[in-house]
């Protein structure tokens, strides 16, 4: 449904007339469609309008300079890009959405479980579709029911998430902690706690097209999370859903009197949750040819860290998704880096540890700067 | 023409065990100024956010140029001319001034997209024309949280002007604002009335509704007290009246 139209010309004089009587300082202005408003490129402005994935970016080029010097031979050779876009995309797929949900002022902590209950859907569709044959063509067929199963379960169990979360009118993170639990039960059940093997999936176009490598160098998984990334920044910043989602986040009494549907937005943001996480699971099976049913509780941390560094603000209204980008980008290197640098292992922790709080604690003052 | 260009018949609302409103009865004529005035917690912003689609009427109905509506929204009632400038404001104060504006009507095509730069355009004319104002501060990029009072008032006054409305609710809108300002928006209620258009003025200050309001309608405890026509009684009598419906709960 389209606005209302911007007010017609004889109301503009009538505004203009309204004007001049109640505002000394109002002159008289001609009637005519609004003046195209283009300021002229401020620089000043610029940093401070994006204050904050400038400082995230600078703390991602600063690490890598870091690298670069103290580990020359690893960080000027391709490979280790490779390993880092092969590992990294597993969980930034879904630190992508969850900024959409932190940026609406919720919190979602049943992705890792939505990850494999799609899995659990999908070798469900694909073994009771054994009777399409055991041709090549037909497990193509069958892996990809199974696919749309995985995603459609990851929706279905986000849309479940967002109906309690609105309708009873519960915190969500309260919410998503018992979801959580719930999924990963389920999971458990339904497979008894079995591993298998996903072998048949090898065979199919679906592998090659979702984790293969181009030129034997760029990983599928990366190409996915770009164009992830582009389409949710474009829902974000140029789409209506976006601007609810930060208005609902701001302030949800605003939202809600000015006319917001903010359940409706809520609910769909829990939805996008639910559907790239069941993906980013389909991705991380397909990797290992593997199904094993603790599979994603291992990104819990490294996703919603990838969220906050990235400079979304706990309290809603404010994020980007090119800061959860770089910031997942920092997560996902600083393990191989460690290592590659000459440090032990056992420093990994104390180094995530220190760069997120730093990272926060910027974050903090230069949103504090920025207002 | 209909006799009203809103009416509320029998209207009662209640929060749970609460009874906020009890069988009000209330009119709007067309290019009327009505003052709603009353104590706090006589019911005037639940009154308010019934009109403007917020709350549904527990039991009741309203009529919308003699039509019943039922199951009345926020954007259903934006359609039927109702806007609003709340006491609350309704700002979202992290984000730019554009996104004020247009917030929950962003302009956007058919898919929607949204359409950023008509957006800023307009805002842009609106803040050099309308509201006069020239803080260079304040710019339809600028985040509308570092604005001052007056400032954020004259934006959700123009947000409400700006959309073809003839219904326009201001509930305590001069709250918070210096003497100055607070004159400068008495002059904006009158020139609704001379734009042709209705209000519901809402104020703590009865001095400010009784200079433009055609008629005052008296809240108590949910219940309509009273109403006058401004012509009829001077500001003295009226003032003598409130006081004695605050003491009594009526002006017998």
């Amino acid at each position: 449904m389209l606005p209302k139209p911007v007010v017609s010309s004889s109301e503009y004089k009538r505004m203009d007339t309204m004007n001049s009587q109640t505002n000394e300082t109002a002159t008289a202005v001609e009637p005519a469609a609004a003046q195209p408003y283009n300021p002229p490129f401020n620089l000043r402005k610029y940093v401070r309008a994006n204050s904050s994935q400038l400082g995230i970016l600078g703390v991602f080029l600063g690490l890598w300079l870091i690298f670069i010097i103290s580990a020359p031979d690893t960080f000027l050779s391709p490979r280790i890009y490779t390993a880092f876009m092969t590992s990294t995309p597993f969980f930034a797929i879904m630190a992508i959405p969850l900024t959409v949900i932190v940026i609406a002022k919720e919190m979602d902590l049943s992705f890792p479980s939505i990850m494999a209950m799609g899995m659990v859907a999908f070798s469900f569709v694909y073994n009771q579709t054994a009777f399409i044959g055991g041709t090549t063509a037909s497990t193509t067929v069958r892996v990809g029911l199974a696919i749309l199963a995985a995603l459609l379960t990851g929706i279905i169990i986000g849309w479940i998430n967002g109906l309690i979360i609105v309708k009873v009118g519960i915190p969500s993170l309260v919410v998503t902690i018992g979801t959580q639990f719930f999924w990963r039960g389920a999971v458990l059940v339904l497979t008894s706690g079995a591993n298998f093997t996903l072998d048949y999936i090898r065979g199919t176009i679906f592998h090659p097209m979702l984790v293969g490598k181009i030129g034997g160098f760029l990983p599928m998984q990366m190409v996915w999370l770009v164009i992830i990334t582009i389409l949710v920044w474009l829902l974000l910043n140029r789409h209506r859903f976006g601007a609810h989602i930060y208005l609902t986040g701001d302030n949800i009494n605003s939202a809600e009197l000015m006319g917001v549907n903010t359940g409706r937005t809520r609910m769909q943001a829990f939805m996008l949750v639910g559907l790239l996480s069941a993906f980013a699971g389909i991705i991380s099976c397909f990797y290992v040819a593997y199904f094993y049913p603790n599979m994603g509780s291992g990104y819990l941390l490294n996703t919603l860290a990838s969220v906050f560094l990235g400079g979304t603000s706990v309290f809603g209204g404010t994020g980007t998704v090119l800061g959860t980008f770089l910031g997942a980008f920092i997560i996902g290197s600083i393990d191989a880096a460690t290592v590659a640098v000459g440090l032990t292992g056992f420093l990994t922790q104390l180094i995530y540890g220190f760069i997120i709080v730093l990272s926060v604690i910027m974050h903090t003052y230069l949103r504090k700067r920025g207002e | 023409m209909e006799e009203y260009r809103l009416e509320l018949r029998n209207v009662s609302k209640s929060f749970g065990e609460v009874k906020a409103l009890e069988d009000i009865n209330f009119q709007l004529g067309w290019n009327e100024i009505v003052g709603l005035l009353g104590d706090n917690g006589a019911g005037k912003s639940t009154l308010i956010k019934i009109i403007t689609g917020y709350h549904q009427p527990t039991s009741g109905g309203l009529y919308f140029n003699g039509q019943k509506v039922d199951h009345l929204t926020v954007p259903r009632a934006r359609e039927l001319g109702v806007e609003t400038v709340y006491q609350e404001r309704a700002l979202a104060e992290l984000q730019t001034l554009w996104r004020n504006i247009f917030l929950g009507r962003e302009l956007c095509n058919s898919m929607g997209f949204l359409d950023i730069q008509r957006m800023r355009d307009e805002t842009n004319r609106l803040m050099t024309e309308s509201m006069g104002f020239t803080s260079t501060a304040v710019s339809p990029d600028s985040r509308v949280g570092k604005y001052s009072g007056g400032e954020k008032q004259g934006v959700a006054i123009v947000r409400a002007l700006f959309f073809e409305a003839d219904i326009i609710v201001l509930d305590e809108p001069t709250m918070g604002l210096s003497l100055k300002e607070a004159a400068k928006l008495v002059n904006f209620v009158k020139g609704i009335k001379q734009a042709g258009k209705s209000a519901i003025f809402i104020d703590h200050n009865i001095f400010h509704v009784y200079d433009v309001a055609d008629r005052v309608v008296v809240l108590d405890r949910g219940k309509v007290a009273g109403e006058f026509l401004t012509k009829e009684i001077g500001l003295n009598e009226l003032m003598e009246k409130m006081v004695h419906v605050a003491e009594t709960g009526s002006f017998e």
